[in-house]
């Protein structure tokens, strides 16, 4: 543990590999928080889960056929997040169901090539993530992508809860609602892809449901539940990695641990205010 | 008399099934009109289609002249609650003022004064920082009819307001929906069950009985038509 702390505050470990780290995570960390918050409260919670795995069988076939993981995975989740979104809104076809099919579809697809292929090290870095290992333009594209994400959320706040809150009415007053959700499937399948490099496909989800579930507890108002679950999902990134550096635990794990331990905090702080009758 | 909208011959489906079969009516600004019918008869369809939100498989809706979408008030059928969304009745409340922001990103002090005063009027403002999830039925449908105050300009579109609401919270619901109709002018097109209070209170019906058959005329010629017997069970 020693060791640990004292490493990291070597300059050369700080600039080459904690800092890309911990502006990575942060933007990825505000981006699912705030992305987040529609999907829970639209009810596609399982969407994030699902392109998560989606993306990791892809990723597992580019790494096998040799070519860029990103170039190949992007397109695919954005494609996978369209279809997702089409068959939730659908109400025929069982949206939930659909999503578990096409989810364990493409792990499976994703473990047999890489198995086959013997990439297991490779490809196991996507399944539990590797936050230490960001590369220098997967961090400016998480800082991008966390730029548009919160002018999104500034410039287009009270669309976002019209559609959010209630999509038919959004559309009588002239609202496009159909594309604010191509919209939210786009930036969500960025997300989703860059958050998986750091957490792991199996962790993503989390960082997307946890932190609107936690700010929920507490929170009345939208606007509320938008900003605190920001902030719980930063404060939990940060705690987290301070806990995978001091104890040398699995970073993306931690992070998640971080994030339940303060949903039971929020959940009994809304029980003691419930009670004191000041919700 | 100036037209406010215009159906031409509408057909419409819900689910794939044909509810609508030709349908044809002309409202007048200043006019309240109840439609009427049996589960399933194409009512909220016909509202989505007049709303523009859900496409007519043939004929034509036409808006009177300058009405735009921004300008209709919308109250959905009994919009369940999403479980605990959380959004305060005041937030709720100033999403009606979206249409009128056209693409400017934050409400001014107009909005937030048109919020207030619409609150004022149904009684709910003193309910402005309560969180939604909190509210009773009633609270609730006064909540969605202040969001769609915002946003009406010219029409008010109802689809069943007074469902889920207790006998004196539907008096109230009445009285209110009557008064935007008489003192301010609003046109207002809403989806009712109750036969005798829509003939009590409307100035014209639309009875949606068949998808091949429905009235549309004043209450006087809706009472005294064969449908009003068949609808009401003979009573009237």
């Amino acid at each position: 543990m020693n060791e640990n702390i004292r490493l990291m505050f070597t300059p050369e470990f700080f600039a080459a590999i904690l800092l890309p780290a911990l502006i990575g995570g942060i933007a990825i960390t505000i981006c699912s928080s705030l992305l987040g918050v529609t999907l829970v409260l639209k009810r596609y919670s399982m969407i994030g889960d699902g392109l998560s795995h989606i993306g990791y069988g892809a990723l597992s076939v580019a790494a096998v056929m040799n070519l860029a993981p990103l170039k190949v995975a992007l397109p695919v989740v954005i494609i996978a997040a369209f279809i997702l979104l089409r068959l939730s809104e659908s109400s025929r076809i069982n949206g939930d169901a659909a999503i578990a099919l096409f989810s364990t579809t493409a792990l499976a697809v994703g473990i047999l090539v890489s198995s086959k292929a013997g990439l297991t090290n490779d490809v196991s870095h996507y399944m539990f993530g590797s936050i230490l290992a960001m590369s220098k333009s997967d961090v400016i594209l998480s800082v991008v992508l966390s730029v548009i994400v919160i002018l999104a959320f500034i410039f287009l706040y009270n669309r976002i809860f019209s559609v959010t809150f209630d999509e038919n009415f959004a559309r009588a007053t002239g609202v496009n609602a159909g594309i604010y959700n191509m919209v939210f499937a786009v930036l969500t399948a960025v997300t989703v892809v860059l958050g998986m490099m750091m957490m792991g496909a199996l962790l993503i989800s989390s960082l997307i449901v946890i932190p609107t579930l936690t700010a929920m507890r507490v929170c009345h108002s939208f606007k509320g539940v938008v900003l605190t679950s920001g902030a719980v999902s930063v404060a939990s990134f940060l705690m987290g990695m301070m806990i995978s550096l001091l104890f040398n635990t699995a970073p993306g794990a931690s992070i998640v641990i971080v994030n339940v331990v303060f949903f039971m905090l929020f959940s009994l702080l809304g029980s003691l205010m419930k009670r004191r009758g000041i919700s | 008399m100036k037209a406010i909208i215009e159906c031409r011959n509408a057909a419409a489906s819900y689910d794939g099934k044909k509810v609508i079969g030709s349908l044809s009516f002309t409202l007048n600004e200043g006019e309240l009109l109840c439609i009427l019918g049996e589960n399933g008869s194409g009512k909220s369809t016909l509202i989505k289609c007049l709303l523009g939100i859900k496409p007519l498989d043939s004929g034509k809706i036409i808006m009177g002249e300058g009405l735009k979408p921004s300008d209709i008030g919308y109250l959905p059928q009994y919009t369940n609650l999403q479980n605990g969304f959380p959004a305060t009745v005041s937030e709720v409340v100033i999403s009606g003022c979206l249409g009128r922001r056209g693409l400017r990103p934050f409400y001014s002090a107009t909005e937030k004064k048109i919020a207030q005063q619409a609150m004022e009027r149904l009684g709910i403002a003193d309910l402005a920082k309560k969180s939604c999830r909190e509210l009773s039925g009633g609270q609730q449908q006064k909540m969605f009819l202040a969001r769609a105050m915002c946003a009406a300009k010219k029409l008010l579109l109802l689809d069943e307001p007074l469902n889920g609401l207790d006998p004196a919270a539907q008096e109230d619901m009445y009285k209110l929906i009557t008064e935007l109709n008489q003192k301010d002018g609003m046109t207002v097109i809403m989806v009712s069950h109750d036969v005798v209070r829509s003939v009590d209170c409307a100035n014209r019906i639309l009875c949606l009985c068949s998808s091949d058959h429905c009235f549309f005329g004043t209450p006087e010629e809706y009472l005294s038509s064969h449908i009003s017997k068949k609808f009401s069970g003979g009573s009237k």
